[in-house]
């Protein structure tokens, strides 16, 4: 079997983000950038289904400009065998990243595609969803359970209800939630290794699919700011506030 | 033009979170039709139909739509798309799961959980976790967007007469098979659209003393809700979860107990009216976008709050 897994370059989780003074968008220059968090699970799950021998190969794809190599370092130094980079100096929006996946998809045929559930910069959520949809191959979204055993595929995926079981074969696009598995760190070894795997960089442009933006952000803004609060001495004071003031209870 | 509204239920009643959508759309359009699929349906259908702002009701009645495999959901709306200037579903894993795909079939591109409507192509979304909110315009020839349920209001559900018009089940072959679904049962008030939540983290310990915060959330009659720490470390399980990658909530209270306070779980809850953190370590961050602050061991702090609202009763009673 082999394995696809799709990776974003996306500002750390950690970085308190700033709305840039003109509007136009959020602050990424000089800030720490990392694997997408949901991302890092999908490359956890291909890399442990090459050690249970499921796998025979695993390859990871980024699109994005020159820096997008760092995260498939990244993946690589976690086990992933090679990576591609589909250079754009553009950010595209998940339809458009989809048909690019496709493309590869296409070319590399891949029996699994694992990404993440969302990026947690634009928060879109859409990618998996789409990219099965035009495969027209099964789709399994948030999952945080995995197993496969001759072609059957069992995941469980988090809903707001709670779990929900299904069953579903390959070749198909599952988005994983956090807590699919937890992620290894990459060991200093591995980083080394990792600079000498392959990583193949293709030109958006020669893909013939159009990634024009579809959507216009006119302007971006910090989210309103809550006044400050109070500290209150004991529980009395605290249910005497919320009974007599904000009357809430 | 119309707008059509994805239904989300599960076989029986509309979840709040369709109501809520249903008000999005009342911005865009006063033709909002309400597409239920689902199996066995009839009465699902006859009771949506007097939902004051919807004008048609649409179903598909299929065995097969019982467990809304989106594979089989996603052409069905597709097909119906040319009648419709925007397609709305909650923001929820449902509309989540199914919407992307219809937007494939389409070839647009959807916008996500909008918080606000500016004008008929002009949305409002938050994007980083809700650090940054961006307005985004399109000239797409239809728009498919999922609509956070928290920012809009319920709409009525009595007062209405819509027609109800049945359209046929259309077949695909697909793989997916559902197996089962684990749904945690309870009396409380659902997590989405409690008036009080009541929300553990790390703080708690383990799983037995959640139990402290049910007691609490049932003096209260709230919801109980969790940070992901304590659902990463199997204190209470995933459907809890408050956060960017867990569920969103707006209610007019919410106590956060024994959670710090990372940018990802005030993403979840810092649209509360009321926000109330009680938690031993005064440099947590949740006590900056708390209303009231209670430094103090939550393992005192609950039962002590439980027993100032029984005295409360007492008094008014």
């Amino acid at each position: 079997m082999k394995v696809l897994v799709a990776v974003k370059r996306v500002v750390d989780y950690k970085v308190q983000i700033r709305v840039k003074s003109d509007n136009s968008g959020v602050e990424t220059q000089n800030v720490k950038m990392s694997v997408n968090p949901p991302d890092e699970n999908a490359i956890e799950e291909a890399v442990k289904l090459k050690e249970q021998g499921l796998a025979n190969e695993i390859i990871s794809v980024s699109i994005g400009d020159d820096k997008s190599q760092d995260v498939l370092r990244t993946s690589m130094a976690m086990g992933i065998d090679r990576s591609i980079l589909v250079k754009s100096q553009n950010t595209l929006e998940p339809l458009a990243v989809a048909k690019t996946l496709k493309i590869i998809i296409d070319k590399e045929k891949p029996d699994l595609v694992l990404m993440g559930k969302q990026a947690i910069d634009d928060d879109s959520n859409q990618t998996g969803q789409i990219l099965s949809a035009l495969l027209n191959w099964p789709q399994g979204c948030f999952i945080s359970n995995l197993k496969i055993e001759n072609n059957k595929v069992f995941i469980s995926r988090e809903i707001d209800e709670g779990i929900e079981n299904l069953e579903t074969s390959l070749p198909a696009v599952l988005t994983c939630d956090l807590r699919l598995n937890t992620p290894r760190f990459a060991s200093l070894p591995n980083i080394m290794k990792a600079k000498k795997k392959p990583l193949e960089t293709i030109d958006i442009d020669t893909l013939g699919i159009d990634t024009s933006s579809k959507i216009k952000t006119l302007k971006v803004i910090e989210p309103p700011k809550r006044k400050a609060g109070i500290m209150v001495n004991d529980v009395k004071e605290l249910v005497q506030k919320l009974k007599y003031e904000a009357k809430v209870i | 033009m119309s707008v059509l509204v994805v239904a989300e239920h599960d076989n029986k009643n509309l979840k709040s979170s369709t109501l809520n959508t249903i008000s999005a759309a009342e911005k865009l359009s006063e033709d909002i039709h309400l597409l239920i699929l689902g199996n066995k349906i009839e009465d699902l259908a006859k009771s949506s139909k007097s939902i004051q702002l919807v004008k048609k009701v649409i179903i598909c009645d299929h065995e097969k739509l019982e467990n809304q495999i989106p594979e089989l959901s996603s052409p069905i709306i597709s097909n119906l798309a040319e009648n419709y200037s925007h397609i709305l579903a909650p923001s929820s894993t449902f509309g989540k799961n199914l919407l992307p795909r219809v937007s494939a079939l389409l070839d647009v591109t959807q916008i996500s959980d909008i918080i606000g409507i500016e004008s008929q192509d002009t949305f409002i979304r938050p994007i980083y976790a809700g650090n940054a909110i961006s307005y985004v315009q399109t000239d797409q020839k239809i728009n498919l967007m999922t609509v956070r349920p928290t920012s809009f209001e319920k709409c009525e559900e009595t007062g209405g007469d819509a027609a109800v018009e049945n359209i046929s089940f259309i077949d695909s072959e697909i793989k997916t098979t559902f197996v089962s679904r684990e749904v945690s049962k309870s009396d409380r008030p659902e997590l989405g659209n409690a008036r009080v939540v009541v929300s553990g983290g790390r703080g708690l310990e383990n799983s037995d003393n959640f139990k402290l915060l049910y007691d609490l959330a049932d003096k209260l009659n709230a919801a109980v809700g969790a940070s992901r720490a304590a659902v990463d470390s199997g204190y209470i399980g995933n459907e809890y979860q408050v956060g960017q990658t867990g569920k969103m909530v707006a209610p007019e209270l919410y106590i956060a107990v024994g959670i710090s306070g990372a940018i990802q779980h005030l993403a979840g809850m810092k649209e509360s009216k009321v926000i109330v953190a009680i938690n031993k370590d005064l440099e947590a961050p949740i006590f900056n976008i708390a209303d009231y602050g209670l430094s103090s061991d939550l393992f005192q702090a609950i039962p002590e709050i439980i027993k100032e609202l029984d005295l409360l009763n007492q008094i008014e009673s």
